[in-house]
């Protein structure tokens, strides 16, 4: 039920995202949905990717600092209300988004949305209790 | 116009006959009460009675820093504690601090030079001297205030900070010198400006500013701003405080270092050996007179020269240049001395931070500015902006707590800064002094 998300750090300076979109481009690995975190010293770029491990190792070798975290793709009802009500039942259980980005790509003529949670078992449970559909991993790479 | 114009005008002649014969009796108290010394004059094969002048001075052993470190707190005190009345104390390497002692006597001696030195900076008994250097551990403040005393003027202990508050009192109660760091001097200009106040219409004549280098440049900046005459003084703890040497007004050109205390030298700090007159060097203090904590041959680590040319001013004493480095990776930033090995043992101490990092000085808008950049790895790096900032938090937090330097913590890309040979650049100081 989880995605894997990579996450870079980059300073801000001029270049930084070109260089990584570049080692990307190079080494054949398609970016599915990024975020991009900015603070006025220092960014964290977080990425979906078709392949986590090659992207992981390719920008690891190329000097930057990468993790990988686990986040959830949650199919949301394109309608208004939609997102609404996810993030009601999450308040309900008291489970806290730490930052949720736009999935390029749409599932079944729902939007798709990654979402970075605090307790990320509780808020599966929580939402595939309420019917909400959660899209896994694999199927999210290649869409 | 002198404070002592007997021993500050003492012809040459005169003036070094009572140097040997201070040293000799420095030298005789300190074999006899400091193990230190005993020991180190013995493993140099000398006694103190084999200096029968001046120049066997350097046949002594050299005292540094490392040695009163090796003594914290109370080694090197050549008298019992029930005659120390006061202990100062400066920032070390290992956080722990070099602590100095002053019986009576010192602190007599210690506010008569302080009063000369008012006296040669043009100040006089009808003053009102605003004192901004800071009061406490830290010798500047209390320094300048018993000097100031025993000149006779009138001292407003203000201390540092709260500039809005300090530019009111100078205003309102005629301040005609003011006192502090130079950095200082120039913010108090800029809070001026804001406050919309013109120095011209305030009483200062006079800036005494040291516990910092600075340049002529800056001279000139202050002079214009504040309206005053900037006066250069210098000083250090383990030495005494302010007031070892300091410009006269008459001349403004070299700083009368009082010799009847205090016997310079200026020597290669590479080779040890002593640098001829007019040339660069590391500055060697020792004192002749002191008895709470007395230093032969301390090496100061200031970069300087001497000249025992006459001066027009008529004092006899020498004069040192203005300090134009150090000899070791001592940094002064706002007035406070910081080793970069101090600021790597905080790092180390914060859970998972690389001792990979790079201290950027810079002077923005006349205050110092400390950039402290750290290399974030895996093990800290985390995919939540907030994590981050609290890490970069957490550094300025605990650099301001051991240190009491406000600086700013950036993150930076791993292997960025740069390594060379085995030793990284460490510093990168962009003040223009």
């Amino acid at each position: 039920m989880k995605v894997e998300q990579i996450s870079i750090f980059i300073e801000n300076k001029s270049g930084r995202l070109a260089e990584i979109s570049r080692i990307l481009s190079e080494s054949g690995i398609n970016i599915r949905a990024l975020s991009l975190a900015d603070t006025s010293d220092f960014g964290i770029l977080r990425l979906i990717v078709n392949d986590v491990e090659k992207a992981k190792s390719v920008l690891k070798g190329c000097g930057f600092t990468v993790n990988k975290t686990e986040v959830v793709a949650v199919e949301v009802l394109d309608r208004p209300g939609g997102l609404s009500h996810i993030l009601n039942v999450l308040d309900s259980k008291h489970i806290n988004v730490e930052y949720m980005y736009a999935f390029g790509e749409r599932s079944g003529g729902n939007a798709v949305i990654v979402f970075r949670f605090d307790d990320t078992d509780k808020a599966i449970e929580t939402l595939t209790g309420s019917g909400v559909h959660i899209l896994e991993g694999e199927r999210l790479y290649s869409m | 116009m002198y404070y002592n114009e007997e021993f500050e005008t003492l012809p040459r002649p005169a003036l070094e006959a009572l140097q040997l014969k201070r040293l000799q009796a420095a030298l005789e108290r300190v074999y006899a009460h400091v193990p230190f010394y005993r020991n180190a004059f013995n493993t140099a094969g000398i006694k103190p009675g084999d200096v029968k002048s001046l120049n066997d001075l350097e046949r002594l052993p050299f005292t540094t820093k490392q040695n009163m470190r090796d003594s914290y707190p109370y080694g090197l005190f050549a008298v019992p504690m029930e005659e120390i009345v006061r202990i100062h104390a400066s920032s070390g390497t290992t956080g722990k601090p070099t602590v100095v002692g002053y019986t009576r006597k010192d602190i007599d001696v210690w506010s008569e030079l302080m009063a000369r030195s008012f006296v040669s900076a043009g100040a006089g008994k009808g003053d009102i001297i605003h004192n901004a250097y800071g009061y406490g551990l830290f010798t500047g403040g209390l320094g300048a205030h018993y000097g100031a005393e025993r000149l006779g003027a009138s001292v407003i202990p203000i201390s540092g900070g709260n500039t809005k508050r300090q530019i009111m009192i100078m205003q309102d109660f005629g301040s005609t010198v003011l006192t502090c760091t130079p950095s200082y001097a120039l913010f108090m200009a800029e809070e001026a400006k804001v406050e919309g106040i013109n120095f011209k219409d305030l009483r200062l004549k006079v800036g005494i500013f040291g516990a910092e280098p600075w340049s002529e440049a800056m001279r000139g900046e202050i002079e214009a701003k504040l309206n005053l005459d900037a006066i250069d003084i210098y000083g250090l703890s383990e030495i005494m405080g302010p007031g070892v040497a300091i410009e006269c007004i008459e001349a403004k050109c070299g700083l009368h270092i009082w010799e009847d205390h205090f016997i310079p030298e200026i020597i290669n700090p590479d080779t040890g050996q002593r640098v001829a007159e007019g040339e660069r060097g590391e500055l060697v203090i020792t004192t002749i007179t002191k008895q709470g904590i007395p230093l032969i041959r301390y090496r100061t680590r200031d970069i300087t020269s001497i000249t025992y040319e006459p001066c027009l001013c008529g004092r006899t004493h020498a004069r040192i240049s203005r300090m134009s480095g150090r000899s070791d990776d001592m940094l002064i930033i706002r007035g406070v001395n910081v080793f970069p090995s101090q600021i790597e043992a905080i790092l180390i101490g914060i859970e998972g931070v690389e001792p990979h990092y790079l201290l950027v000085v810079d002077r923005l808008e006349n205050l110092d500015t400390l950039e402290v950049h750290v290399e974030i790895d895996e093990q800290i790096f985390s995919d939540e902006v907030k994590i981050l900032q609290r890490l970069a938090k957490r550094i300025e937090k605990e650099i301001k707590d051991k240190l009491g330097i406000t600086c700013s913590a950036r993150l930076v890309e791993p292997k960025t800064i740069q390594r060379s040979e085995g030793k990284a650049t460490r510093v990168i100081d962009n003040r223009k002094l």
